[in-house]
């Protein structure tokens, strides 16, 4: 399986997703902001960092990019796409995944392993957990604040689309304790923690994150 | 009268009015008074620049000198003590030495390392967000620059008072600094130090330290060779901020009654330095380039005086060609713009097409400013005329020179003289006061605003007493790093105080499991003009010399941070000292938090009554006096290979070097790492057990006592058995009890009491922040 991991200027965590995507047992797929060029990826992830130094707003001039076009239109077609931390806002502003990323409430940027609850264990890449399970994943980010009209957080929570939830202390004010959503379709998620950062014992506070990415593989060897 | 005005002045001089001050006009009109003084030039200096030149300088030369030969750039007072450091042994881990930008050490499989540890701290107090994001931006570009990618990042900082209104302003920007520009940069941030004194309180220090790795064939040197090959700069515009900043800040005591310093201070752009980084990367790779410099301190002048003074021939640059963030710029300002996220380097013609090409794909400008000549001087024209026309190694290489006069501080026999108390009224209450107090509480409102987690191979982080990181992911090659300085024990004694910082941070790579491999030194003390600053220095330089002699590691560059007072008062002598060590295997790292319960805890080393300069008597008497531990490098070396077999045998679970707050603090944080309490039995006197510094001592937990004992006793390094771990309390019998959620209060209650609490009402949104749509 070749999953794609785009490096926009200022990616990053690319080579952290790379290895998580290898370590889960897929073939990382180096994908390029400037080109239009998929390269025929069975899955892309949308790495951390601070694309274009976070200027203007966060992920903002990365959406924009010309790759950026053609994930949105594979994503409508159902190509399985993950953004993290970053690459969850340049999700949302690319329109693919609703609400927004902002100031965390603390105004700090906060780096800590943090606990969440995985509330959709049905989507492309929450597969491999079970619903309800906690997990330990790092968290660390300046402005990862989700807000949404509460409108929109009600749509959000009655269709499910609340993939994961802060638990044990939000780290950054987000409504409703909110970490990560979903796409209609449960083929895009976002969220701001970084799972490519607990997939080693060596390394990482835990190794729950690889759960995200072994997901991907057999969600597509199941749609194979 | 800033650097800024004198020279607009400069330009505007009488007789010279809207008229560019050229090589032609300097020999035409010799005798043209000009502002050397206001640009830290002494009058013996100017007259040997006169000397040199057989002229005056034109402006834009006073300028290019000025900052060159200023003590920032070119050592002046340090340079004829710092040679102790080459004097000492050849080692063969050393690739490169002291001299170029950073040093570079062999680590095995083909991979070197090089690090090195430099100041910010003026930046840092007149703008501490900006001052602090420079410095990290500098120092990982000085790594760049020898062909490595910056793998990693630490800081070590100081501050006034912890309560003090000044402190309060400084220490939230640096800290935001550090790590805004850090994490920017997909650094990870794997350790430091923070530590609070009034000696700091007009003059922070911020001392940043960037690590990087490459193999040993990808190593850059920074030097103009080949007749012909062009000067290509690229990375930012030049702009108008940090003029003069070398000489104006970096070299001058700061006067309170002084006119505010603010346009000094850089302006950093992460964003920028990550683009660069990824250019330089790939062009290192192609081999493009024949030499490389990064554009720090004194911008173009110190970057092509330093790339010509080392070649072999000379070099000319035509400044128009140089992009501007602002076109009103003076020539002599573009040579002494400190703007951030610039290289130069020298690149073959027929490579040139090559090499912007790649900095293309980045968004990175890149521009050729000129070529490598076959004279032997640098010249620079502008608007057609020439405006420097130097030999480039008077300026880089031959800056003057000081044997400055040196006494042994007047008071330091008094100081010594006075010896600290040595008794406590109450073990439990000074217990809680030491590691409650701000140099003893936890960090973890600092370091949660650092990365520690980008690029994944952080290994050890912050509050470790080392940080490690793994190198190579299919051998688990890896390297460790610890920055210490201990200032109390300097201010007693400076030759024994270096020692002792040296011998922390071998201590705290060794406890990690790595073995000790290389140093580097930011040495930050006051000014150099008053003889007892330095003699202090001097006394440092000589203690870490002969301590690096002893135990058989080379320096490999470092820093020298002079004027850190303010008026007439000097901070305390500060020698930050960085080892660096090398793990053949990072899965075999211990760590220093205790895990399991019923363990064995092991006391190794000798602990003495030894109080001077220590956390005790600083915190619960407000005693600074006596003599600073005794120094003993024979045992730390013995305990040294005594960690380093213990972990590569895996017979212990946990280690924690013994340091400031002594007993109690090591304690206190193995226990609330991750929650496990203790029952120990500590014996002698109770005061000295618990509080004393004795250095050359590390506590351990193991399953199998009886193997670490006997590796230890083989060694000659003493055992004492503690006790056993378990528990949510730690329990010293018949002294104290500890229950750990009462001294994780306390631990951690201190630094966002003081700093303010970052935490925020779970699911709140501010009134008017909801999109809405």
């Amino acid at each position: 399986m070749r999953i794609g991991v785009i490096t926009f200027p200022g990616s990053l965590d690319d080579v952290d997703a790379a290895r998580a995507v290898r370590l889960a047992g897929g073939e990382p797929v180096a994908l390029w902001h400037a080109d239009h060029d998929l390269k025929d990826v069975d899955a892309v992830v949308l790495p951390g960092g601070f694309s274009y130094g976070d200027y203007l707003r966060a992920g903002a001039i990365a959406a924009r990019s010309p790759l950026m076009a053609d994930v949105v239109a594979a994503a409508r077609g159902g190509l399985p796409v993950l953004g993290i931390c970053n690459g969850f806002q340049v999700l949302c502003e690319a329109g693919l995944l609703p609400g927004a990323l902002t100031r965390n409430g603390h105004l700090h940027f906060r780096n800590r392993d943090q606990g969440l609850l995985v509330e959709r264990a049905d989507t492309a890449w929450t597969s491999s957990f079970e619903q309800g399970q906690r997990i330990v994943v790092p968290v660390k980010n300046g402005e990862g604040r989700y807000v949404a009209a509460p409108a929109e957080l009600d749509r959000l929570e009655g269709e499910g689309r609340v993939v994961v939830r802060y638990v044990d202390g939000n780290p950054n004010g987000s409504s409703r304790d909110i970490a990560g959503v979903t796409s209609a379709d449960g083929r895009v998620v976002g969220l701001m923690p970084h799972p490519e950062h607990a997939v080693e014992e060596l390394t990482g506070p835990s190794v729950d994150g690889l759960g995200f990415f072994t997901s991907v593989l057999s969600a597509l060897v199941v749609a194979a | 009268m800033s650097a800024t005005e004198g020279l607009s002045e400069l330009d505007t001089a009488p007789g010279r009015t809207n008229r560019l001050d050229t090589v032609a006009l300097a020999t035409e009109q010799p005798d043209d008074a000009q502002p050397y003084a206001e640009l830290g030039l002494k009058d013996d200096e100017y007259a040997r620049i006169r000397e040199i030149l057989g002229r005056r300088p034109t402006t834009a030369e006073l300028a290019m000198y000025s900052v060159m030969w200023s003590e920032h750039c070119s050592y002046k007072s340090s340079k004829v003590h710092l040679r102790r450091f080459g004097d000492l042994p050849k080692s063969d881990a050393l690739l490169v030495g002291m001299g170029e930008n950073a040093g570079v050490v062999d680590v095995g499989e083909g991979y070197a390392v090089t690090f090195k540890v430099e100041s910010h701290n003026h930046p840092s107090y007149v703008e501490p967000y900006q001052g602090a994001a420079t410095g990290v931006g500098g120092i990982v570009r000085d790594i760049l620059t020898m062909g490595a990618r910056p793998i990693a990042v630490m800081d070590s900082l100081r501050f006034g008072r912890a309560d003090a209104p000044d402190t309060a302003r400084v220490l939230p920007g640096v800290v935001a600094g550090v790590g805004g520009y850090g994490n920017c940069l997909g650094l990870p941030n794997i350790g430091g130090e923070l530590l609070f004194d009034d000696c700091y309180a007009g003059n922070p220090l911020v001392n940043a330290l960037c690590v990087g790795v490459l193999r040993h064939e990808e190593l850059q040197l920074a030097k103009a060779e080949g007749v012909g090959n062009k000067v290509v700069l690229f990375g930012a515009r030049t702009g108008g901020d940090g003029i003069g900043g070398v000489s104006v800040l970096a070299s001058e005591t700061f006067d309170a009654e002084g006119p505010a310093k603010r346009p000094a201070v850089q302006v950093g752009d992460p964003f920028t330095e990550k683009l660069l980084i990824e250019a330089c990367l790939e062009i290192f790779a192609a081999g493009l380039v024949t030499g490389i410099q990064d554009l720090g301190g004194a911008g173009i002048s110190c970057a092509t005086s330093e790339l010509a003074a080392a070649g072999s021939g000379g070099m000319a640059i035509d400044l128009d060609a140089v992009p501007l963030r602002d076109s009103t710029l003076t020539p002599a300002e573009i040579l002494m713009s400190e703007s951030q996220e610039r290289m130069c380097a020298i690149v073959e013609p027929d490579k040139v097409e090559a090499f912007l090409a790649v900095c293309a794909k980045w968004d990175v400008l890149a521009t050729v400013i000129g070529e490598v000549t076959d004279g032997d001087r640098l010249t620079i024209d502008w608007h057609g005329e020439r405006i420097i026309d130097v030999p480039p190694r008077t300026v880089a290489l031959e800056g003057p020179r000081y044997e400055r006069p040196m006494s042994r501080p007047a008071d330091l026999d008094a100081l010594q003289a006075d010896t600290p108390p040595s008794s406590s009224a109450d073990l439990r209450a000074d217990w809680l006061a030491v590691v409650s107090s701000p140099d003893g509480a936890d960090k973890s409102w600092v370091t949660e605003q650092y990365d520690r987690y980008v690029r994944g191979n952080t290994v050890l982080a912050q509050p470790e007493d080392a940080g490690v990181l793994r190198i190579d992911e299919s051998s688990n090659l890896g390297i460790a790093l610890s920055l210490d300085g201990n200032a109390r024990y300097a201010r007693l004694d400076p030759y024994t105080g270096a020692q002792l910082n040296l011998a922390e941070a071998y201590r705290n790579v060794a406890v990690s499991g790595a073995k000790p491999l290389a140093v580097t030194n930011c040495l930050n003390f006051g000014s150099p003009e008053n003889p007892e600053v330095m003699w202090q220095f001097a006394e440092a330089v000589r203690g870490l010399a002969d301590g690096c002699r002893e135990l058989g590691l080379p320096v490999t560059g470092g820093n020298v941070s002079l004027y850190n007072q303010t008026g007439d008062v000097a901070i305390n002598p500060t020698p930050v000292i960085g080892v660096l060590g090398v793990h053949a295997d990072v899965t075999r790292r211990v760590p220093t938090g205790w895990r399991a319960d019923g363990e064995s805890v092991l006391l190794l080393g000798e602990t003495r009554p030894e109080f001077g300069g220590s956390a005790w008597a600083a915190v619960v008497h407000g005693h600074l006096g006596g003599l600073p531990p005794r120094l003993d490098l024979a045992a730390e070396r013995s305990l040294g290979e005594v960690l380093t077999s213990l972990a590569a045998d895996g017979l212990v679970s946990s280690a924690h070097d013994l340091a400031d707050g002594g007993l109690a603090q090591a304690l206190t944080e193995s226990a609330l790492r991750y929650g496990t309490g203790a029952r120990l039995n500590v014996t002698g006197d109770p005061t000295a057990a618990l509080f004393g510094e004795s250095v050359a001592r590390v506590v351990v937990t193991t399953a199998d006592p009886a193997a670490v004992r006997a590796v230890a006793e083989a060694a000659g390094v003493p055992v004492t058995e503690l006790g056993t771990t378990g528990g949510d309390a730690l329990v010293l019998d018949g002294l104290l009890e500890l229950p750990l959620a009462e001294l994780r209060a306390a631990w951690t209650a201190t630094l966002p009491a003081l700093f303010g609490s970052p935490e925020v009402a779970v699911g709140t949104v501010p009134a008017g922040t909801v999109p809405t749509s």
